[in-house]
Parts: structure tokens; sequence; C-alpha cells
């Protein structure tokens, strides 16, 4: 029955959307052990509705900044998550701070330039889970802290 | 004189057979999933509530540990040093560093068991360690079965049902017409 419902889910061709809009840096700084750290508000849009069919249990949506550094070819950063547990909530706007911490590992985030990528996760009543998402790119943090 | 003996013996030692065949086959099974998957643990039991309400106590995870990197939002299981059973959580923080390719992971259970900023897992590894590595990782979760782990979990935590189960299925053996 797992691989009855799995395969039913290939044949749906999902066509989610996503915008990310960063209204506002509200500080930046260098904490006193060496890494940098950003705080923004951020408006959150998405319509995954095409995501749900009847194997669907829930969709962990998250929101991560992505980008590299001299030191790491790549950070990822979760931002925001979320659980949207039925059709009727999937297509949602938000406005919202960042509610992971945004912490670099080092200082090497002024002036640095990122990715917002929306990430998805489906969780199917029973069978394979899947993930996608939609990368947002033309981002980037101050020249200087603030 | 040797019929009789022979009747006698027949039945019990092919009965002892069978089951020995039947438990090596389900360990031949268990040891080729382990193989295939390249996992520690192909199947995993969800035993706390700290993934719900995605994944409750009792469902069964699929896992599958690939030569893909680790990457945000991937749902793995993971053991602390000392510590036997694995956790299952979700990533997200990766800092993959350059040239090298190690991982610095983060993880954390999607239940919102309270609104802390700072509930990640970082509580939960061990003193001093501030990330997950590659080799704190036993497998990647790809499947999700609701339920069948409850079995596993009564099985461990009423160990009595064990003993009762087994007895069950030795007089069944006994006294069994075949």
């Amino acid at each position: 029955m797992c691989a009855i419902a799995s395969i039913s889910d290939n044949f749906s061709s999902p066509s989610p959307t996503s915008q990310v809009q960063v209204l506002n840096i509200n500080w930046f700084r260098n904490k006193p052990d060496g890494d940098d750290e950003v705080s923004m508000t951020m408006n959150i849009s998405a319509d995954l509705q095409s995501l749900f069919t009847w194997n669907t249990k829930q969709v962990f949506v998250f929101l991560a900044a992505e980008y590299e550094t001299p030191q790491n070819s790549l950070n990822q950063v979760s931002l925001w998550d979320g659980i949207i547990p039925a059709k009727e909530h999937a297509k949602f706007y938000i406005h919202t701070t960042n509610k992971y911490r945004f912490v670099d590992q080092g200082s090497n985030l002024r002036g640095r330039d990122f990715n917002l990528t929306l990430h998805w996760h489906v969780m199917p009543k029973t069978g394979k889970m899947f993930a996608d998402k939609i990368v947002m790119t033309g981002f980037y943090l101050p020249q200087s802290y603030r | 004189m040797k019929r009789a003996i022979d009747t006698m013996f027949r039945k019990p030692i092919t009965q002892l057979v069978s089951m020995g065949m039947v438990i090596t086959s389900a360990l031949m099974i268990w040891k080729g999933l382990m193989c295939i998957t390249g996992s520690e643990a192909p199947i995993v039991v969800v035993l706390s509530g700290s993934m719900e309400p995605g994944f409750k106590r009792g469902d069964i995870l699929f896992m599958h540990m690939s030569k893909d990197p680790i990457r945000i939002g991937d749902i793995l299981s993971f053991k602390v040093d000392g510590h036997e059973i694995p956790i299952l959580h979700r990533v997200i923080k990766v800092h993959e560093h350059q040239n090298t390719g190690e991982v610095d992971v983060l993880t954390k259970g999607n239940a919102y068991l309270n609104n802390n900023r700072f509930g990640d897992d970082m509580f939960l590894y061990a003193q001093d360690q501030m990330w997950l590595k590659q080799h704190h990782i036993t497998g990647r979760a790809i499947g999700f079965l609701p339920y069948v782990g409850w079995v596993t979990i009564i099985l461990t935590e009423q160990p009595i049902i064990k003993y009762i189960l087994i007895g069950a299925l030795g007089l069944l053996a006994v006294f069994s017409k075949e």
C-alpha cells in the first residue's frame, strides 16, 4: 500500500510559487565570540497548494539563507519554518523577523550576498517523503555593522 | 527399534530446524537491508514526540544513507557520543568547509514544545560539542509508515510481554499437529 501511495504521488506535478522581501535589517553585529550575527524582518509569501495530494499528511516549509564565504563553500541557515497541516493553509503571507539566529562561522557577513531559499518537505500519510525548493537570489547584507 | 527412535526424534528436530531457518532468514534480510541502504539502522522506530505532528511515537521511518552531502532540511538519525539510541531530528544549519568538505550540522526537533528561540539540539550533543559531524550521523529518513513501530516499543518497554510471547510460541510449537 506504501508503494501504491508513493507511485500515485509521482503522477502529480506540483507548481508552487514563492516570494520573499527583506524589509529591514534590524541589527548587524560581531558577537563577543567572534561570529557575525544579523537580525532581519521579512515578508514571506507562498502558494504551496499544488503540493497536497490525498496522501499528504503535512508539508514542512522553511526559509533558509544560503551563502558562501572564504571559509565555507556552503552555509545554510534556517531563518523561519512552519508546518502546513492542510491545503487550505498552504497559501500564506507572513511578516516576521527571523525565528532562528542568523549567525556565521566567523566574521564574513559584511557586504555578503546571499540567497533566500524556500524549502518544503512533503510528509506522506504513508510512503516516500519528498522535498524541493525555490531559490531566490539577489539579497545582500550591509557593508558595515549597525 | 531404529524406526521408533527415528519417528520420535524427527518431528522436534524438524521443528527446531524450521525455527532456525526462520530466524536465520530474518537476520539475513535485516543484514541485507543494512548493506543495501548503507545505513546502520535501515528502519528506525520513532520513540519521542519531538517531531510531532509529523512523526509520532510508534511510527517507523525507512532510512538510507546515500553519498549525497548533508543538506538543510534532511531528517537525520544521529548518535551522541556515549548514547546508544539514535535521535531523529531535522537539520536547520549546515556549514560546509572549503577544501575538506567537512560539515558542521545543527539539528532540531520540529515540535513546538516551547517557544524557546534557542531550542535547538546543541544541548543534546556532548559537552563542549556545538555541531554534529558526519560520523555522528547514522541515516537519512526517506519514507514513513505510521503505527507499525508500536510492536517494538511495547516489546522493549514491557519485557514481560516478550516472555509471554516467547512462551506462547514455544507452547504452540510443542502442541502443533505438524
